[in-house]
């Protein structure tokens, strides 16, 4: 295992109870920039509340997650600063135009950002022309996309995905791909939990943690 | 700037769902109009009653109007996006508490000379009802925030929501139809607005540290 002072993101012995079910314990693993960490398991497995865990929503029954060497309870203004993630739901107002949701998260994140910078966000996502329909009116799909777009606000060397591929077309498969592999070339790292099979370049360092149903 | 933009997401949703804004303002003119039909023509029986009826109706829409505060965000993700922002939790939760007073309980204010006709309530007892309701509503909005947090994990949160709060709005309650009754009888109101107006100033300080606490609790949960 490499270092853990040289690990962007790190677990240490981490657990998790639901409801009176253990979901993992001792569960530590370390990602030093430029890896990503595949979250695998069966349903129920606990992959979605590993992840919420580590976002920091979520407080684990024994054990810690660092961010650069420091609890993320103890960091939590900085951590969040360099934090992203995307989870099940999208986190997006419905009645809000696609432009709308992503200039109030890059506020909430913390990264101003004008109107051309937006649309060169939304036309990296696949989105060009969505910038002024409501997210009600987009497909589950490009609703997806508008949520990954969050990824691509300002800087971020941790990133979170929670079933990024959910509802995606190939399209949308290769433009994951594409993201996660630039974000891990600029020394970012990722978690990632996912069904289908995420192909990425041989040059990235890559992790896999198989959670079984306790 | 965070504040800000969560203050006015909030009202431009609010403002793009238009049926579901008018619901508590309607509800309050509904109640209190119907009094009139039920007690009779009586003019002295409402003016003395009327101010009690129209405090009632306010709290009942606000208690209404609550679920809808963090309910929606919470089912679509846009809670934990919220919460997992760099900005502190209680700020943009203040902003969400503000948005909720704006677009239910100055709609409650401003219908409220109206119906005040319809009781035939006199010029002053009108101007000390709008005063106390003025500064009793957005404790109503703050107190109920931190129940609705509280129970947001929960399938059927509506009636412990109730049961939470009516304790906590009895104060705003008494003092705010205490003052009209106080003004009726021809005695000073100023104490009952300087208790409304520190139950505001407590629940101003207070409620947005709490609320944020009760939503993360929610969330890991």
């Amino acid at each position: 295992m490499p270092l853990t002072d040289e690990a962007l993101l790190a677990a240490v012995d981490l657990a998790c109870v639901r409801g009176d079910r253990l979901l993992f314990e001792g569960l530590s693993f370390a990602l030093v920039p430029g890896t990503v960490l595949k979250v695998e398991g069966p349903n129920g497995a606990g992959k979605t509340s590993l992840l919420r865990v580590l976002a920091g929503l979520l407080r684990p029954e024994a054990g810690s997650v660092t961010w650069r060497g420091q609890g993320i309870a103890a960091c939590a203004g900085d951590y969040a600063g360099d934090r992203r993630y995307v989870g099940h739901q999208n986190g997006l107002g419905l009645a809000l135009t696609a432009r709308e949701n992503l200039r109030l998260a890059a506020v909430l994140q913390g990264a101003a950002l004008d109107s051309a910078a937006l649309d060169t966000v939304l036309e990296t996502v696949g989105l060009p022309c969505a910038g002024d329909i409501p997210a009600v009116r987009l497909s589950s799909g490009q609703r997806r996309r508008l949520a990954l777009a969050r990824l691509l606000l300002g800087q971020a060397g941790v990133w979170i995905l929670d079933e990024p591929l959910n509802a995606l077309d190939r399209n949308g498969h290769a433009l994951v791909g594409r993201l996660l592999t630039d974000h891990l070339m600029g020394n970012g790292v990722a978690v990632i939990s996912t069904h289908q099979t995420l192909t990425l370049p041989a040059g990235v360092r890559q992790q896999t943690l198989t959670l079984a149903v306790a | 700037m965070a504040w800000w933009a969560v203050l006015r997401r909030d009202l431009l949703l609010s403002v793009r769902r238009l049926g579901e804004l008018g619901n508590p303002v309607v509800f309050f003119a509904a109640v209190v109009s119907l009094f009139p039909l039920a007690l009779g023509a009586d003019a002295a029986l409402l003016r003395s009653v009327g101010p009690g009826i129209v405090w009632v109706g306010a709290l009942l829409a606000t208690l209404l109007s609550l679920e809808g505060l963090f309910r929606a965000d919470f089912e679509d993700g846009s809670l934990e996006q919220l919460l997992l922002s760099p900005h502190p939790a209680s700020v943009l939760v203040s902003a969400k508490i503000l948005a909720h007073w704006l677009v239910t309980g100055v709609p409650l204010l401003l219908i409220t000379p109206l119906l005040g006709v319809l009781l035939n309530l006199s010029p002053l007892a009108q101007g000390v009802l709008f005063g106390g309701l003025l500064l009793g509503t957005p404790t109503l909005s703050l107190l109920g925030s931190v129940a609705v947090a509280l129970t947001l994990g929960l399938p059927r949160g509506g009636l412990l929501i109730s049961v939470l709060l009516l304790p906590l709005f009895a104060p705003v309650l008494v003092f705010g139809a205490g003052a009209v009754g106080s003004a009726l009888l021809e005695m000073p109101v100023l104490p009952y607005f300087y208790m409304l107006g520190a139950e505001l100033a407590l629940a101003v300080t207070v409620v947005p540290l709490a609320t944020a606490a009760a939503l993360r609790a929610s969330l890991g949960s």
